[in-house]
Formats: structure tokens, sequence, C-alpha cells
């Protein structure tokens, strides 16, 4: 198990720096260039060129580059008077982790209830109703739903406030909307599962046993329906920080999404380059994390060394 | 001896999209103390919906017990509370399933699953249950049992599997043990030891058993008495001996020649021509009569009643009428024929 892990994390790293690679190469196709303004001079954007070392070759540009990364240096910023990526990445991360993390969890825990729930109570109303609630989740995109909210909750009847970040009741509104997709995803898969589970034998086993509902459900069933709803868990994720980018700038939320769009249309290569390897680094490690648990959960892969008799 | 079980008139149906399948059609049985009692028939005869009903694993909806009384000691399951039940199952009455690749949980220890019962039913301990666990893993005649008591399911072979299914059941040391076709899913010389570990922990334990099977040669081993089911409704039962050498049902004669001969002496093996009765729209007379080849006017019209041939034979065919035909019953069956 610690060999698979160690080997897991060393592919990790060399993915990790391909996708560093690949990241400096598109830096170089994207038209245009940082120093577009039309009131620069010619030479003034030689001087800012060779600042920022952008008529160095290729190659010691890349060897730089790839350096820093080792040192934990991103480069400076283009825009922000030529501040660390590191230092800009930091002061903005916080909110955007905030809102993955709560959303991440108020969507799941939700979800779980609303497929257990239904799985449950099959083919009565209760079940009908969160299906549909969750076919909505799912077909209807996160800035739709957060426009619609913004309009009627925020602006329209004045329960939340509209915008901005300034303390948990402006947390409600982005939540909700990256919340509703992740929710309506994992109702339905774990519906799925749970229906699959109940209809297993070793669910009469349990019950032939003597032991309550509640306990065979718990116990029994959802353990054991949760192991493929966990697979589906790294994508859901990845898809919600990708939610982020968007929804940040709905709810001016200062988060990292809306720096990192801010940074494309600027073509400030170090923030753009520093920004997606975070997000990349964030993707690989939740892809591993997953697989992880996916092992610790079901025996049946985390002992698959182990023979039979 | 006294009576444990006691089924009277027992009646389970399914709601389904086809309409009302009568699984079940007035079910009378009884299973004495310490004794084992054969459930016998073709796919589909209703023998597994009878266990369940005892059990109180009839899934509602679809199913539900219609009508009828099942005693168990003098009291009523059908009238139990579910709480109440849930302490009868696993604890008084349990069950050993078709499966054991199936009907264990794949992603808890065997211990953990042994143990469930144990702590809900006696009140052990989290450390005492597992002592008996062991016991109980030894005494089903699983090698290294410590050992063995962390383990997952997919760690043991199917007849292992079996046997920590078996170890489930007997934890509580249950007066009666329901085993639904406890071998059909393994191997021929796995099912030999399973059987011989069943039977020894029957002399061991004195527990009652329901065995269901198709298999006869596992009758012959292992029941004192058998109850043949058809249709939904149990058409002979007796004791071995009576059903195997002298049985009066043409269904039972169909079964026994179908059967692979137990002393040697292979032969063709006859099946039964045509196909069971449609329970959703069950024939009002005998369920066997499209298919009887002795069938008469009568059976069509009427089902037969019990004709009581010894104090533990009971046979419901029109032959048995004193107004029949004689008929003999063909010289194909199992063991020898009737004298
Ligand atoms: N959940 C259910 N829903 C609808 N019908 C059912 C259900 N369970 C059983 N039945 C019906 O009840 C009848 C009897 O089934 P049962 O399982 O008791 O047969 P069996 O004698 O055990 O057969 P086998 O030897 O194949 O196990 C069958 O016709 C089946 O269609
Ligand atoms: S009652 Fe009639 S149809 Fe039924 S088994 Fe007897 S003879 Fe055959
Ligand atoms: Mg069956």
């Amino acid at each position: 198990m610690v060999r698979y892990i160690i080997g897991r994390i060393g592919y990790l790293i060399v993915t990790f720096f391909i996708i560093a690679a690949l990241t400096f190469m598109l830096m170089q196709l994207l038209p245009g260039s940082p120093f577009n303004s039309e009131k620069l001079t010619n030479e003034q954007i030689e001087i800012l060129k060779d600042q920022y070392h952008l008529n160095d070759p290729i190659a010691k540009q890349f060897i730089n580059y790839i350096g820093g990364i080792f040192k934990g240096d991103l480069g400076v910023s283009f825009t922000y008077d030529g501040r660390p990526v590191t230092k800009l990445i930091s002061e903005r991360i916080g909110p955007s982790a905030v809102l993955g993390i709560e959303s991440t969890i108020v969507g799941t825990i939700l979800g779980l209830l609303l497929g257990i729930i239904a799985a449950l109570r099959r083919n009565t109303y209760i079940d009908y109703i969160s299906m549909i609630v969750a076919v909505l989740g799912i077909s209807i995109p996160s800035f739709v739903f957060a426009g619609l909210l913004q309009y009627f909750v925020g602006v329209k009847w004045a329960l939340l406030p509209v915008a901005f970040w300034e303390g948990p009741l402006y947390h409600v509104m982005p939540v909700i909307s990256l919340a509703v997709g992740v929710m309506a995803t994992i109702a339905r898969f774990m519906r799925t599962e749970m229906l699959e589970v109940l209809g297993q034998d070793y669910m009469t086993t349990a019950k032939a046993k003597g032991l309550s509902s509640v306990t065979v459900v718990f116990k029994h069933a959802i353990r054991n329906a949760l192991i493929p709803v966990i697979t589906i868990l790294g994508p859901l994720v990845i898809g919600l920080v990708t939610g982020t980018l968007v929804i940040e700038h709905i709810f001016a939320v200062p988060g990292l999404g809306d720096q990192f769009v801010d940074s494309i249309s600027k073509r400030d290569y170090p923030m753009i380059m520093g920004t997606t390897l975070l997000y990349s680094a964030l993707f690989l490690i939740i892809i591993l994390v997953v697989d992880l648990l996916y092992g610790i959960i079901d025996p049946r892969i985390r002992l698959a060394s182990g023979g039979k008799d | 001896m006294d009576k444990l079980l006691e089924i009277k008139d027992l009646h389970v149906s399914f709601d389904t999209y086809g309409g009302e399948v009568k699984a079940v059609r007035g079910v009378n049985l009884d299973v004495k103390k310490g004794e084992t009692l054969a459930i016998v028939g073709e796919s589909g005869s209703g023998k597994s919906v009878t266990s369940k009903a005892v059990m109180g694993l009839i899934p509602n909806p679809p199913g539900r017990i219609k009508q009828g009384e099942i005693l168990f000691n003098g009291k009523d399951l059908t009238k139990l509370s579910d709480r109440k039940m849930q302490g009868v199952r696993g604890k008084d009455i349990s069950m050993i399933f078709q499966d054991p690749m199936t009907s264990l949980n794949p992603t808890m220890t065997v211990g953990k699953q042994i143990m469930e019962g144990l702590i809900k039913h006696q009140k052990l301990s989290r450390s005492e249950a597992r002592e008996r666990t062991v016991k109980l893993l030894d005494l089903v005649g699983i090698p290294n049992p410590d050992k063995r008591v962390k383990q997952y399911p997919h760690q043991f072979s199917g007849g292992m599997r079996q046997r920590v299914v078996i170890a489930i059941a007997l934890a509580c040391n249950p007066m009666l043990l329901i085993a639904d076709e406890p071998t059909t899913a393994l191997d021929v010389t796995i099912q030999a030891q399973i059987l011989d570990l069943m039977r020894d922990l029957q002399k061991q334990m004195s527990t009652s058993i329901i065995l269901i099977t198709h298999d006869l040669g596992v009758v012959a081993n292992l029941a004192h008495r058998v109850a043949v089911m058809y249709g939904g409704k149990i058409i002979e039962t007796g004791t071995v001996d009576e059903v195997f050498y002298k049985p009066k049902h043409p269904y039972t004669w169909g079964l026994l020649s179908s059967m692979p001969k137990l002393h040697g002496k292979s032969e063709e093996l006859l099946a039964i021509p045509g196909s069971p009765p449609d329970l959703s729209n069950p024939p009002k007379g005998c369920p066997f009569a499209p298919r009887c080849p002795h069938a008469m006017q009568v059976c069509i019209e009427h089902m037969p009643d019990y004709t009581e041939l010894t104090d533990t034979q009971k046979s419901a065919c029109w032959l048995l009428d004193e107004r029949a035909p004689k008929v003999e019953p063909p010289e194909t069956i199992g063991v020898g024929g009737s004298k």
C-alpha cells in the first residue's frame, strides 16, 4: 500500500511537470501581448520586455520558469506592479477555497440525503419530487441559477446581499448556486446505487439477523452504495472549481477565479501560468485522494495483494 | 414430539403489474422440535416464499400475507410488530441462503457480520462477541479462525463463505434453521462437506431445520420428513421413507423419476413434460392436472382434499378417492418403485 501511494505521488509529480511544460508552450501560442497599450512607445515596450525577460531565448525562459517552480517561485505579475504571482494568488485564494469547500460539503450532503431518501421511498411522490429536483439541478447551468437567485432573492426580495464577500450571509447565494449541480448529480447517482444495493442478497442476510431497518440501511446499504459515488466526486469537484470562475464573477467574490479571468484578458503570462498550475495541482491531488479513498472504503481493492485461501 | 412451527392455511400474494401473483395458496405445514423437514418441488412452486413468510421477510410491497397463521411455539408470527419480529429473526429462527457469493456484505469483515447478531440478541460486549465468533468459525470448520475473523468475504472460497453464512445463522443457537438450497451454488465435493457439517451441527445443537432443495439425494440424506410443493400448494407430505418408497401423488412420481438414481444404475432422467401453472391465474382444480397423465374431469374442476394415508403421510390427489380407477406408479421412480 505504501509503495502504491509513493508510486502514485511520483506519477503525480511527473504529470504536473508535463502540464507545466504544456502550459508554457500554450502561453507562447497565445495571440496578443501584455503590452498592447497604445500609450506605450515601441521603445518602452522593448524595455518592459527586457525587464520581464521576454526577449530571452524561449529555452532559457523555459528553464528559468521550471527552475522557479522547484523553488516555489512562479515569477512576477506583468500587471500588478511586478508583485510575485505566489503572493497575489495567496491573497485571493481564501474566498475561492472557502466557496469551493462549502459548496462541495453542502452539495454532497444534500445530494446523499436526497438520493438515499428517494431510494428508500422508491416510487412514492417523495422519490418523484427528489428526482425532478435532481434533473433540474443537473440541467440548469450554475450561472443561470446564480443569476436567478441574485435577481429574485438579492434584488427583488432583498433577502440576502446581492454581491461581495463580507460575512456568512454573503456566502449563501454563491454556495447554493454551485452546490445545486453537485447535489443533483450525487442524488441521482446515490439513488441508483442505493437501489442496486438494497436489492442485493446480503441485505436479506442482514435483515435475517434481526437487525433493525435503521442498522440495515446505515451499516449495510449506505456504505456499499457510497463506494461508487466516491468515484464521481473527483470529476464533480473539478467541475465545481471551474464553476467558481463564473460564480465569483457574478457575485463579485474577490477570489482566484475572478483574478484568473482578468489575467487572461491582460495576457499576464506569469499569472495565467501560476493559476493554471495551481488548478492542475488541485485536480491531480483530488484525483489521487479520491482513488486512495476508494481503496480505503472498499476492502476488495485495499487488500488486492492479499491472496485467497 | 412437540410442534415447534405450525403453518396454517398460509396464503401469500404479490401485487405486480400483471395482477396478483398467488405464490402460496393455502399451505399447511408443521415442524417438530429437532426435526428436519425438507420442502421439495420445481422452481416457482413457492418454497422460498413460504420460508420467507416464516422469517417475516416477504418484501412488502409487492408481497403480503393474505391469510393464515404461522405459529412458532404457539405464538402467531404474522401478528408480531416489526420490532418484535426483529427479536425473533436471527435469534429463534435463522436462515441460510442459496448463494454464498452474494449473501455476505463485501465491505464488512466476516467477524463483524457474525458479531452483529450476537451483540443485538445476546447483548454481548464487543470482546465477548469476538471470542464467541472465533469459536463459531471453528465450529463450522474454518481453519485459523482468529486470523479469519478479520478478513473480508472476497478472501474466502465459496464453500468457506457458506460456512460463514452458517456461522451467522447459528450464532444465537436458533430453535429453527431455514436452509434455502444451501448447496445448490457449490461444487459437488463442497456440497457434501456442507451437508455433513449441517448434519453434525444439527446433532450437536438439536435445532429444527427446514431444508429447501431440488436435490432429492440431499433429502434422503438429511431429512426426516418431506413436503412436496406444487403451484403454491403442498400436494404430498410424509416421512422420507413414505415419500420415497410409497409415493401416492403423480407429481411426486414425476419428481422421483426425474431424479438421478440413488443406487448407481444411472438411467435417463425423465423430466416432467409441460410447465408449472401461471400463479397470477391459478387453476381452480388440481394445479398439476394439465401435466398429469392420469388427470380426470374432476381434477380440472375441483381441488382434491388430502387423503390421510398414515399418521404421517397425506396426499392430495383424486386418484386416492375410492371411486377413482386404480393406477400403479411408474417403474421409473427412483428408489425401486412402490411395493
Ligand atoms: N418479489 C416478488 N414479486 C413477484 N412475484 C414473486 C416475488 N417473489 C416470488 N414471486 C413469485 O412467487 C412464486 C414462487 O416463488 P418462489 O421463489 O417461492 O419459488 P421457489 O419454489 O423457491 O423456486 P426456486 O426453486 O426457483 O427457488 C413465483 O412464481 C414467483 O414468480
Ligand atoms: S388430482 Fe388428478 S390431476 Fe391432480 S395429480 Fe391427482 S390425478 Fe393428477
Ligand atoms: Mg427458491
